[in-house]
């Protein structure tokens, strides 16, 4: 285990007017390991590494890399000191190669863009953590996967020692994590030193010490070898969560959603979802396995009326309900939780009153005489805000100022509420951390005991796992086949995922 | 006798093109770049109606055609230079700070011009000794094309010269590299420690003083006086190019060549007596650029994604 100290806090402070995000932490980063940043959203992970990178400023406490006091001032003095950070939200320029990208903003003086000596520079590094990448593709032109390597290859171009990961593997399928902790092994092996912040535990138990935030305070630092996964939750959450949720043996009751043939397109016009066949029934939950963009979107936009059916059919408790319009689905009674809850789910600028009525803003409970009736609005606001447990200073707070654990819980008050018989979830859980995760498992199983038919979809195969009555794994639009949830191992499911038939032998791939 | 007459009316129709183009090519091409950079400045037809007024005022008091023409680039720069302090530094509204800008500009120059006129004691100013044309390699008289190509305005060889230093400059330097991300993802530059503030000025000092010019050609010349709210629209037509050549140089140049041979035609057709009424002729331009803006429906694609955004640190 490595012993040199790289990096230390000492009672760092970051506050954003009245709210203190880091309070008073310190901690230390050793040469050549990786340490993780365990916490959930809002506990201050991602505040506290960008005063590390120089991107916010402290507004008290010190830091030492090697032993020497530093102070930075803006990212460039972190640069300075080996210091380079992988935001969550990619800062990539997506009309730019990749390697316009990677050499951006790393020019010292002159005025040439030095692109041939940069390729060069690039491969060395590529070639020696076995990354590779098309140095000439657009960034749209990459999946989210690639583009984290690009972000990935920014900081190493820039000859960073202390890499700071933030959430690195939100976006990426589970063989693309496990490769790229491969890679991140390979750089410590190399003297680099890793930050890496997360929230799944799986991954947080493959670094070599942890420390846990919460609410902006430190809890501790451990070492990974000797804690337990369900230990670091009660450190982060302060209270046992139980990883598994409770599901009660029920009978499934008659079909609710019938859906026939189906076939959508995308965005391009090309088909997307290609001859669906299946049927929910009342107190059961369908899960779909999948890595994302093999058409859950455009399934799930079709069945609630905001993309055309091209072909096929849907019937809603027997009724025909195929291309109806989404403010008819709404009406019907179909709940749905959108895969990206800023762009799809929610209004960013509308706060929480507003959003938790979109759609429903017609209704007679919220509106007097053609209007808004803004009392009964802050009324519902307030139950929906004590019943989930939304954290937030008021109602009337904006949803883009809140968490991704609380927008979420917005969305599940609203689509819940507003629901009937059906709901349909895309990726419900993605980017929560435990505590949210464990909410959100516990709402649609308890639909389910209501009745409900509930569509899931999801990459995380411990949600599947978790909840479905029967899986079904889709790939490229369409299903691999159905099967109880008793039946197929996880296994069987990551194979599925990747487009193998079951009973076939495939050698896999291993770097 | 006929072929003789179809054939200078051709030639004098294509000089003109290229006349009217200079101003719309010096404002698109500066206003690119401000685009670019992640500015929408919609102050343009303003900066450039205050650099008609200041080359104007400027040349008729020193006398020097090139000390007006360098206050018309200084009062180009210091126009946008609003937008820079409002925009940049203080993440004002840019729709709201660019529409500022054009009405303080039409008041101040009208205001100041009644001013002038009313202390020289009449209700206009005198025209102007404009710039002559030049003789380009001394190939001025050849036949067409010498009157086409080889004798017009240097601010006219000036603007066409532009398009590729600007092309240059965006997508072979650094520089250019940085303003081409400014527009798409300032945050990208931000984290790598760079000064996005410092390179938006730079960007608008630059397009300040491209259509500084453009306003100084049309009083220096296009035409030789000053008139209030004679820019009539040109910035708005340079805007609506960006779009139409979707924020690139070259198709921005292409624009500009349609948009200045609608113009140049419309005035011929005044001139020979069209039966049209002359309404419709004036009005050809603009109704182009409406069909030219719906036809450009896609033109999402193209532009700056963070266009018109102000930069904040979240």
């Amino acid at each position: 285990m490595p012993t040199t100290e790289h990096l230390r806090v000492e009672r760092l402070t970051k506050r954003f007017g009245e709210v203190t995000a880091v309070d008073s932490a310190s901690f230390d980063v050793r040469r050549g390991e990786v340490h993780c940043l365990l916490g959930e959203n809002g506990a201050g992970k991602s505040t506290l590494s960008e005063c590390l990178y120089g991107f916010y400023r402290p507004d008290s406490g010190r830091l030492f890399v090697d032993g020497h006091p530093v102070a930075f001032s803006s990212p460039r003095d972190a640069i300075a000191h080996g210091i380079g950070m992988v935001h969550q939200h990619f800062v990539l320029v997506t009309p730019l190669s990749v390697i316009e990208n990677v050499v951006l903003g790393t020019h010292k003086s002159g005025w040439s863009a030095n692109l041939t000596e940069a390729r060069q520079r690039l491969a060395e590094i590529c070639d020696r953590y076995g990354i590779q990448t098309d140095f000439n593709a657009k960034i749209w032109q990459l999946s989210v996967g690639e583009q984290q390597w690009v972000e990935i290859l920014k900081a190493l171009y820039i000859g960073a020692e202390l890499l700071i990961l933030d959430e690195p593997t939100a976006v990426l399928t589970p063989q693309e994590s496990e490769r790229l902790f491969r890679i991140i092994r390979r750089m410590t092996d190399d003297g680099l030193s890793v930050i890496l912040i997360s929230h799944k535990l799986n991954e947080v138990m493959q670094s070599d010490r942890v420390t846990v935030l919460r609410k902006g305070k430190i809890v501790g630092t451990v070492n990974t070898e000797e804690t337990t996964k369900s230990d670091l939750v009660k450190m982060m959450v302060g209270r046992s969560v139980s990883l598994k949720a409770e599901r009660r043996e029920l009978s499934a009751g008659k079909p609710v959603l019938e859906v026939k043939d189906l076939a959508v397109n995308n965005d391009r016009g090309l088909r997307a979802v290609n001859g669906l066949t299946f049927q929910i029934r009342a107190n059961e939950i369908l899960g779909i396995a999948g890595v994302a963009g093999n058409g859950q979107k455009e399934l799930f936009e079709a069945l609630v009326g905001a993309r055309k059916v091209e072909q096929g059919s849907v019937h809603l408790n027997g009724a025909n309900v195929t291309n109806l319009s989404p403010k008819s689905m709404i009406d019907i009674g179909i709940g749905y939780i959108p895969d990206d809850r800023y762009r799809a789910g929610l209004v960013g600028e509308f706060d929480i009153e507003e959003n938790l009525i979109l759609g429903l803003q017609e209704r007679a409970e919220f509106s007097r005489h053609k209007l808004l009736d803004v009392k009964r609005m802050a009324k519902f606001a307030q139950e929906a805000i004590n019943q989930f447990g939304i954290v937030t200073p008021s109602s009337k707070a904006r949803a883009n100022t809140l968490s991704g654990g609380n927008a979420q819980k917005i969305i599940l008050a609203r689509e819940l509420w507003s629901s009937k018989s059906c709901l349909l979830a895309n990726q419900p859980t993605r980017g929560l951390d435990v505590g949210v995760i464990e909410y959100v498992h516990k709402m649609l199983l308890e639909k389910r005991s209501d009745g409900f038919a509930v569509l899931l979809a999801s990459e995380e195969l411990d949600d599947i796992l978790a909840l479905s009555d029967r899986i079904a794994v889709i790939v490229k639009g369409e299903f691999m086949g159905i099967f109880d949830a008793g039946s197929v191992s996880l296994a069987d499911l990551g194979l599925l995922m990747a487009g193998q038939k079951l009973g076939t032998s495939v050698a896999l791939e291993v770097e | 006798m006929s072929e003789l007459f179809e054939s200078t009316i051709v030639v004098a129709m294509l000089a003109a093109t290229l006349r009217i183009a200079t101003p719309l090519l010096l404002a698109a091409i500066g206003e690119l770049v401000v685009q670019r950079a992640g500015i929408w400045n919609l102050g343009i037809e303003g900066t450039m109606l205050m650099g008609a007024f200041v080359a104007y005022m400027v040349a008729i008091s020193s006398g020097s055609l090139w000390v007006a023409l360098f206050a018309a680039i200084l009062a180009g720069i210091l126009m946008n230079m609003i937008m820079a302090v409002c925009a940049v530094t203080f993440k004002l509204n840019q729709f709201v700070v660019g529409l500022g800008m054009n009405l303080f500009a039409a008041g101040t120059t009208l205001f100041l011009y009644r001013e002038a006129a009313i202390d020289a004691g009449g209700e206009t100013l005198p025209g102007l000794q404009t710039f002559d044309n030049l003789d380009l390699f001394g190939l001025a008289d050849l036949p067409y094309l010498g009157r086409i190509l080889f004798s017009q305005q240097f601010l006219t060889y000036f603007a066409f010269l532009m398009v590729p230093l600007v092309w240059f400059f965006l997508y072979r330097t650094r520089f250019g590299l940085e303003i081409r991300s400014l527009g798409e993802n300032p945050k990208a530059l931000d984290t790598k420690g760079l000064s996005v503030s410092g390179r938006q000025y730079a960007a608008l000092a630059f397009g300040g003083a491209m259509t500084g010019l453009a306003g100084a050609f049309l009083v220096l010349a296009l035409t030789d006086r000053f008139v209030p709210g004679m820019t009539g629209g040109r910035g708005w037509l340079a805007f609506v190019i960006i779009i139409a050549g979707r924020w690139r140089p070259w198709p921005i140049m292409l624009a500009v060549f349609v948009f200045a041979a609608l113009e140049a035609f419309q005035l011929q057709a005044q001139g020979i007596g069209v039966k049209v009424p002359y309404q419709l002729l004036l009005a050809l331009p603009y109704i182009v650029a409406i069909v030219a803006m719906m036809a450009a429906k896609n033109s999402k694609v193209a532009q700056p994604e963070r266009l018109g955004i102000p930069y904040n640190r979240e």
